[in-house]
């Protein structure tokens, strides 16, 4: 499985719209110089930092899938039922199209990219303290997950409506930005990223024990010592965290979360947590690699943008594993 | 009987559902006292609040007054974990989709004992292992939950709760879905766990014959009175001719079952 890991990294890595030898990608990758200096620069700035990012999201968003598939006891729950990603939508909408209301000096910074992660977190993280204000009055969980779906649709329904007045210019760039986009992330902003998803993967990591005593139902998981408010709000913590900030970097990029936890589940056969964090892991960065080179296949001038690729592989695979399995777990 | 140690015991007990403005009582007054090495029914019609009683006394809902305790400790004073060392639960609930094998949700009964990350030592396994063979599972511990049938499914249960450790066990409506052979056999399994792992095990059931038949004590509810007794003394008080209102359903205290006139 790591080794699948590796070779997609590779193959991402060698394949884009220049050519580069691989002989080159080995030495520039090792720290030895290449023959050219273009392709060196190619790889360790344009490259690496690409394949990085990819592993990221898809290491953060899948995980974010399997603890919100496990905690709503819904097979097609994932990162966006909390409203995490339309609070992004919500925050990065306000700023590219209402950023004519605004002083010229504010909205100049506001649309530039930090202004752009900003309003984007700021959205995620908003919707996120609502959800868990919301959980602490809800007792049951299936509540949780229709007010997470409220959100989604009340932030959709205002970004629809800036949309309808905001100018085509503006409108195209927020259209952009809803693709997703892993290719622009410069260095610095890639260890923000990191660090976050670090976190967020720690925080799922202690979430373990009780997402195997929650596979037995919240009744079952309370008698066996369970504080379910408490793990309840870990959780959703660790996923808010996960998608919040994988969405502010790079964009609402759609099916990885609910397609790879399922992709773990029918290859390992197994619900044990341990396990499906482990796969979870290696399946979601392998498939965020491959997405990633299919959206700039080599000879291609053009980039596709990863939202669609994601879902154009995801979605038959959903559909592939319905067919077969007639049940998802 | 009286040199069974007491295990749980509610005091002068008040059931019911507290709502804003109103308060809701079920039953009052309660006195009841469940030892070791005893398998107690309860019974009683649908909607008298079995389950309320049951929920109750596991902790799940408070008591409107009065007060429950669990070896010698007042119920509230528990946390959840040492809760769950001490008293173990049957629910009717179907559980949520999963892959879980039987061996695997035997185990999960152990996550009152294990680490922050759920690793099974050699005694946590043992404890598996004794459960499954005490509930004779031992050929299904590699199956899929899901793959086995429900009499098999209600073994696998009580089998995690087993493993779970505890002096106290509560099933609610073990024996609802199963035919008279599992049934019987599910009861005979709880009074041989009962008798010989020296448990308390405490079941809501709907089969009073089975019941009176087969469980050490017994308890009633009607809407007049909750008592508490061994089943022969209940059936020469005739107790069980007040439990339906019917006239047409009554008990025969010499075949010790219900008869329809």
């Amino acid at each position: 499985m790591s080794l699948i890991l590796v070779l997609t990294l590779v193959l991402n890595i060698s394949l884009g719209q220049v050519a580069v030898p691989f002989k080159e990608v080995i030495k520039s990758l090792l720290g030895s110089h290449a023959s050219k200096d273009t392709w060196e620069y190619i790889i360790t700035n344009f490259r690496l930092p690409k394949a990085i990012t990819s592993i990221l999201v898809g290491v953060g968003l899948s995980t974010s899938g399997l603890l919100m598939q496990t905690l709503f006891r819904n097979p097609l729950a994932g990162p966006y039922v909390l409203g995490l990603s339309s609070g992004s939508s919500l925050g990065v909408a306000f700023v590219i199209l209402g950023a004519g209301v605004l002083p010229i000096a504010l909205s100049d910074f506001l649309v530039s990219s930090y202004g752009i992660i900003l309003a984007s977190c700021l959205g995620s993280f908003a919707v996120l303290m609502l959800v868990l204000m919301i959980s602490k009055f809800l007792r049951d969980t299936m509540t949780i997950l229709i007010a997470g779906l409220m959100f989604s649709s009340f932030a959709g329904a205002i970004v629809s409506v800036l949309t309808y007045f905001s100018s085509a210019e503006k409108l195209q760039k927020f259209t952009f930005w809803s693709m997703g986009s892993i290719g622009n992330l410069s260095w610095p902003n890639i260890v923000i990223l990191a660090i976050a998803v670090c976190i967020g993967l720690l925080l799922s990591l202690f979430s373990i024990k009780s997402l195997d005593a929650l596979l037995l139902g919240e009744n079952y998981a309370k008698s066996l010592g369970l504080d379910l408010k408490k793990s309840r709000r870990l959780i959703i913590f660790a996923t808010s965290i996960l998608a919040g900030s994988i969405t502010a970097f790079a964009g609402p990029i759609a099916f990885i979360g609910l397609a790879v936890p399922h992709l773990s589940k029918l290859v390992f056969q197994t619900s044990n947590h341990r396990i499906l964090f482990g796969s979870t892991l290696i399946i979601g960065a392998i498939i965020m690699l491959l997405c990633d080179t299919f959206s700039q296949m080599p000879g291609c001038d053009f980039t596709l943008p990863i939202n669609a690729i994601t879902s154009i592989v995801g979605a038959p695979v959903v559909i592939w594993l319905l067919v077969r399995k007639n049940r998802l777990v | 009987m009286s040199v069974h140690k007491n295990i749980l015991t509610a005091t002068n007990l008040s059931i019911g559902y507290q709502s804003k403005s109103v308060e809701n009582t079920i039953a009052s007054n309660l006195n009841l006292n469940l030892q070791e090495g005893t398998l107690i029914a309860l019974i009683g019609e649908n909607g008298i609040g079995k389950s309320t009683l049951l929920r109750t006394l596991s902790g799940l809902q408070k008591p409107l007054s009065g007060s429950v305790s669990l070896n010698d400790k007042d119920l509230k004073d528990y946390n959840q974990m040492d809760l769950a060392q001490n008293l173990s639960l049957v629910l009717t609930e179907k559980l949520p989709p999963s892959n879980l094998t039987v061996f695997e949700l035997i185990a999960l009964g152990r996550q009152p004992y294990t680490n922050w990350i759920g690793t099974l030592t050699d005694d946590d396994v043992a404890q598996v292992m004794e459960a499954i063979a005490l509930t004779q599972i031992e050929h299904l511990s590699d199956k899929k939950y899901y793959e086995i049938s429900d009499g098999q499914f209600q073994n696998v249960l009580v089998a995690r709760a087993l493993a779970q450790d505890t002096p106290l066990i509560i099933l609610d409506e073990p024996s609802t879905h199963l035919d008279l052979f599992h049934k019987v056999s599910l009861f005979k399994l709880l009074k041989k766990l009962a008798a010989e792992a020296n448990k308390c095990i405490f079941f809501s059931t709907h089969d009073i014959d089975l019941a009176i038949q087969l469980s050490d004590e017994m308890i009633v509810m009607t809407t007049e009175s909750v008592i508490q007794d061994q089943p022969c003394n209940l059936i020469s008080k005739g107790v069980f001719n007040t439990l339906f209102k019917d006239e047409n359903i009554t008990f025969d205290s010499e075949k010790g079952r219900f008869m329809i006139r």
